[in-house]
């Protein structure tokens, strides 16, 4: 089962920290790999936190750790991951003559990794 | 007892916000930074991860080698080179910027920044439509109303809400938080939410439905109550923030990347700026892009007095061009047309959409940084440098066009960013035999 969801990649304070330390440390890679989601959603499709969640768009394909956001803080179809080398995975090149790429913009599959 | 000594006064250039009250402890014996006092929670992290560490100076091809060395390499490369481009700066100082752009003059480049994948269609926006603003000391010392709007400061800018906005106190605002009203826009609802007093939000992809009924509220036009069907916010919700906008004495919108890397770009950041611009036939608004990187500011202003223009500037003519979307460093990667890259304290190969990735891959990359990266690691010529603000001085510009000189407290054996590109600019020109001919000359000249 697989569903269409808009992905936002974002900052957030673990990974301003965890990038000053290097991006090949371990706690950079786990705040980059994690995919926030609302907890409704991940209940229709079977997820608890830590599962393993496959994400794919027009670009390409990604397998993140997903964790559980409430549904008043991030609403249902909505996705965040914190900006790294999985999120740019999932960027098009095209940036429609502005030199800007979409990752806060970007439509993906969404399916639990079995 | 460890040997300390302490720099007051330094200053954080991990962000835009360029905190220069820092008080450094550092510790003479492990040459690290133990200390920094007045820091919030990523200031911290960026002083005590930025000790001095055991690297190689250089590595070509994978084996180590002198800076001198690797400045050569690096010159050929660019030498030979028919489109090279520059891309990076933002984490490095004024200094060093200006050489950049002197070493894309020289090879007849195109030189972009950070800012193209940042608040770029910001700037494009600018050009089109202006932009009231003030300085951060003036946000702090007179706003009441305070609209912070696609972004999470919270968490990105902490001590935009403690230094200079949400609990400063002012001179016209003596009482801090009690005498400002605070705003916050977004699609999901982020930490910032919990100092806000109002929260809309706003459906995915939505921004310019919002910024543009805002508009028309403000100048009195009607808008349909379908606006909430569209943009998930109600129009009494509207309604009420046209007029707090309207009524309060100096309003700010602080806008982030919420607006500039979703659907609408710059004219998301264009209605957000025209907003501003129109309710100045009511008060005082203004309005100010929220900068990530300690000195994408300094990039901006640095390539716009060297070239007239602030990111995506070509120079192949002998003169500059500015195109985002042709010369910008995305598209100039993803459409493969690159044929070399100098790269400045940036990780585009972390941070980059994939087709620009697989570019970098094919073409021969320089890099400059403190640390080891994933573009360090692509690189053919990989060049360490010593961090600025924390062991080079020079400029940098705070996010609202302040410049501020850095006062670095940990002696580094890595030369400057700025040194590194001079001995490049000076090795290139020597191999060119000054400017490179402009590619319409050579045409000519050919013929």
């Amino acid at each position: 089962m697989s569903e269409t969801m808009i992905l936002i990649g974002g900052r957030s304070s673990a990974q301003g920290t965890s990038v000053c330390a290097g991006k090949f440390g371990t706690e950079y890679v786990n705040v980059s790999s994690t995919l926030e989601m609302n907890v409704e959603d991940m209940a229709r499709l079977g997820l608890k936190d830590n599962d393993p969640v496959r994400v794919r768009s027009a670009t390409g394909e990604i397998v993140a750790r997903c964790k559980g956001r409430a549904a008043k803080d991030l609403p249902s179809g909505v996705l965040f991951i914190a900006y790294g080398p999985l999120s740019s995975v999932l960027m098009d090149g095209d940036t429609a003559g502005s030199g800007m790429p979409l990752s806060k913009s970007i439509d993906v599959q969404i399916e639990p990794v079995r | 007892m460890a040997n300390t000594h302490v720099i007051r006064d330094a200053t954080c250039t991990f962000c835009g916000c360029v905190c220069d009250d820092m008080h450094l402890t550092v510790d003479d014996d492990t040459h690290k930074i133990v200390k920094a006092e007045n820091a919030c929670v990523l200031g911290r992290a960026w002083f005590k991860e930025h000790g001095i560490e055991q690297r190689p100076f250089a590595l070509i091809e994978g084996r180590e080698a002198s800076t001198e060395q690797a400045i050569d390499a690096a010159a050929r490369i660019l030498a030979d080179a028919r489109f090279p481009i520059i891309y990076g700066l933002s984490d490095t100082t004024c200094e060093a910027q200006r050489q950049a752009v002197a070493i894309a003059d020289i090879i007849g480049g195109s030189v972009d920044t950070t800012t193209s994948v940042c608040h770029g269609p910001s700037g494009i926006a600018f050009q089109d439509v202006g932009e009231a603003t003030a300085t951060l000391g003036e946000i702090r010392n007179r706003a009441d109303l305070l609209i912070f709007w696609g972004g999470n400061p919270a968490e990105s800018h902490p001590r935009l809400f403690t230094r200079y906005t949400v609990t400063a106190k002012g001179m016209y605002v003596p009482n801090g938080r009690k005498d400002r009203t605070v705003v916050l826009v977004d699609v999901r609802r982020t930490p910032s939410a919990a100092v806000a007093d109002i929260f809309l939000q706003v459906k995915p992809r939505r921004d310019f439905e919002v910024l543009w009924a805002l508009r028309a509220l403000v100048k009195g036009r009607p808008v349909d109550p379908t606006i909430e069907q569209v943009t998930g916010v109600p129009l009494a919700t509207l309604e009420d923030l046209a007029k707090r906008m309207k009524s309060c004495r100096f309003g700010v919108l602080l806008f982030g990347m919420g607006l500039t890397m979703t659907r609408g770009r710059h004219f998301n950041s264009g209605a957000l700026l025209a907003l501003a611009s129109d309710l100045n036939e009511y008060t005082h608004f203004v309005a100010k892009p929220v900068r990530g990187h300690g000195n994408v500011t300094g990039a901006d202003n640095v390539v716009s007095w060297q070239t007239g223009f602030p990111f995506g500037v070509n120079l192949s003519r002998g003169y500059p061009r500015f195109n985002p979307g042709e010369f910008t460093t995305v598209d100039v990667l993803s459409r493969g047309e690159a044929d070399a890259a100098l790269i400045i304290a940036a990780d585009p190969a972390s941070n980059f959409p994939q087709p620009a990735i697989e570019h970098l891959r094919r073409i021969p990359v320089i890099v400059l940084d403190p640390k080891s990266t994933h573009t360090s690691q692509l690189a053919k010529v990989a060049i360490t440098t010593a961090s600025y603000g924390i062991s080079v001085g020079g400029t940098v510009y705070r996010m609202d066009d302040v410049p501020l000189t850095l006062r670095p407290a940990l002696p580094s054996p890595y030369p400057s960013d700025e040194s590194v590109l001079t001995g490049i600019k000076d090795r290139v020109r020597e191999l060119i035999g000054g400017n490179r001919m402009p590619a319409m000359d050579r045409i000519g000249a050919a013929a």
